[in-house]
């Protein structure tokens, strides 16, 4: 399972890549290959604000739908349209052409408690 | 409980869910690419939790007809007949398939939810003559459907698949078993293709030929698509005790011209007043929107009116679907409806059954 080493981990299962005080978020090759064919993704509009741990957007397989969950609190400043035409970006690339949203960080402290790649392999028994 | 295949299950890679009691494989490499394989080639689904009974002796047909919807003494031996078990009230037991194996004696094929309460209802309506024997776990079952199954009905019997529906044969089996195997022509997915009932101890031999000859494992997330395409009702979800097989849009299934059988009265007079309570409908979302499941409440003029029994977003089709009981008002096709996800509606239309128009 890919596991990139320049990310931030959610337990929740949800990438951020920090370029200044921007994040994209995304979710995790471990929670694409869980949640399986992926048919539904809804991305947040540009301008909400979320909180660590809040709901920021919906995506669903042919199964079951499931809650995506903002890793730190911010206003979304980019949406990610591409998923939303073809939402099987998101099992074929979850680490890019499937990221989900981008955000700016209302406090950058929100990224200590998000896991490296090594603790999250460990948390997904990888 | 564990179907007989359960480790071929974990071998290719099933994921395992819960349904009905049972341990079941709900997909194996995706449900998109199993639901594709049996609309373009050939998938092998097992149902091996699905029940087996067997019914026979001197009145057998007469005795079933009295408890079963549709008529059994029209059907020739080595055929098979889908029919409905009634309560009183008209309502859905469950839907089966009945195969006739010899003049009065007949192979039950029953929903595995309601094995306890189908075996219960027959047993208590018992007839002088007639034995009624619950041998689901003696039995596996295997479904193989797709434009190929043909070939691997082929491959595996070395003789060619009838080319009739509903044709029952009773088929050579292993050495292991002293149990027969039968195949029928009969699915729950639109595709040409077969049900192979085998004695449990043959099982694992019955899935193995199959994947050697062709047919790839699919499991019940491909099932339910496949069905829900071609507007096939799921027990328990679009049939309920509460509901008629008229409403449910199965009356060709229920032959109101036998004399007597059990929830007849309710249905004639259903007939009678030419009115239904509700009907079971298909709508089609036109709305782009997340996929519909059950229970998604449904809205005519903003009032809502019912929920949705089924739904999903169609792989053969790429747009929403699902099924509904709506008031008679709203049955028309081309009724507009908006369907509940998440505290905002989507617009969807009835639309004629089923879904997918088969060539």
């Amino acid at each position: 399972m890919n596991v990139p080493e320049n990310l931030r981990y959610a337990t929740s299962h949800e990438w951020i890549l920090v370029e200044g005080d921007t994040g994209t978020v995304g979710i995790t090759d471990h929670a694409q290959a869980e949640l399986t064919d992926i048919v539904f993704a809804e991305p947040p509009a540009i301008g909400k604000t979320v909180k660590a741990g809040d709901i920021a957007a919906v995506v669903e397989s042919v199964k079951a739908a499931s809650d995506i969950y903002s890793p730190v609190s911010g206003e979304v400043v980019a949406r990610n349209e591409a998923i939303e035409a073809d939402p099987s970006l998101l099992n074929t690339d979850p680490f890019g052409a499937g990221w989900i949203f981008k955000i700016r960080l209302a406090n950058p402290a929100d990224l200590e408690s998000l896991q490296d790649a090594a603790a999250y392999r460990a948390q997904i028994g990888g | 409980m564990r179907t007989p295949l359960h480790d071929q299950h974990l071998a290719a890679g099933g994921r395992i869910v819960e349904f009905a009691g049972w341990e079941m494989p709900v997909q194996y490499t995706g449900i998109l690419q199993e639901h594709k394989a049996v609309r373009e080639s050939c998938g092998v689904f097992d149902i091996s939790h699905m029940g087996e009974f067997f019914v026979e002796g001197p009145g057998a047909t007469a005795w079933l007809d009295s408890l079963l919807t549709n008529n059994l003494t029209s059907v020739p031996v080595g055929q098979a007949q889908y029919s409905l078990l009634l309560n009183e009230r008209g309502g859905v037991i469950d839907d089966l398939i009945a195969y006739r194996l010899a003049e009065e004696k007949y192979l039950l094929i029953v929903n595995a939810a309601k094995i306890d309460e189908d075996a219960a209802w027959l047993k208590k309506h018992a007839a002088p003559g007639v034995t009624f024997t619950d041998r689901s776990s003696e039995f596996a079952a295997l479904a193989i459907q797709g434009p190929k199954a043909a070939e691997v009905f082929k491959k595996l019997f070395h003789r060619p698949m009838p080319a009739e529906r509903n044709r029952v044969h009773e088929m050579p089996v292993g050495q292991a078993s002293r149990l027969p195997s039968f195949t029928a022509t009969t699915g729950y997915t639109g595709e040409n293709g077969f049900e192979w009932i085998v004695p449990a101890s043959e099982a694992t031999a019955a899935w193995q030929a199959a994947l050697a000859a062709g047919a790839t494992p699919c499991g019940l997330g491909a099932r339910d698509t496949l069905r829900l395409e071609m507007c096939y009702p799921l027990n328990g979800s679009d049939l309920s005790p509460d509901r008629t097989p008229l409403e449910a849009g199965l009356g060709f299934f229920c032959d109101l011209k036998k004399p007597a059988f059990l929830g007849r009265d309710a249905l004639l007079a259903q007939k009678q007043h030419s009115i239904l309570p509700h009907k079971l409908c298909a709508l089609r979302v036109t709305d782009k929107s997340p996929p519909i499941r059950s229970h998604y409440r449904v809205f005519v003029n903003g009032e809502p009116v019912t929920e949705t029994t089924s739904g999903a977003l169609s792989p053969s089709l790429g747009y929403g679907i699902a099924l509904a009981y709506l008031p008679p008002a709203y049955c028309d096709l081309g009724q507009e409806v908006q369907i509940e996800v998440r505290d905002r509606r989507f617009r969807a239309e009835v639309v004629k059954k089923p879904f997918l128009k088969k060539p």
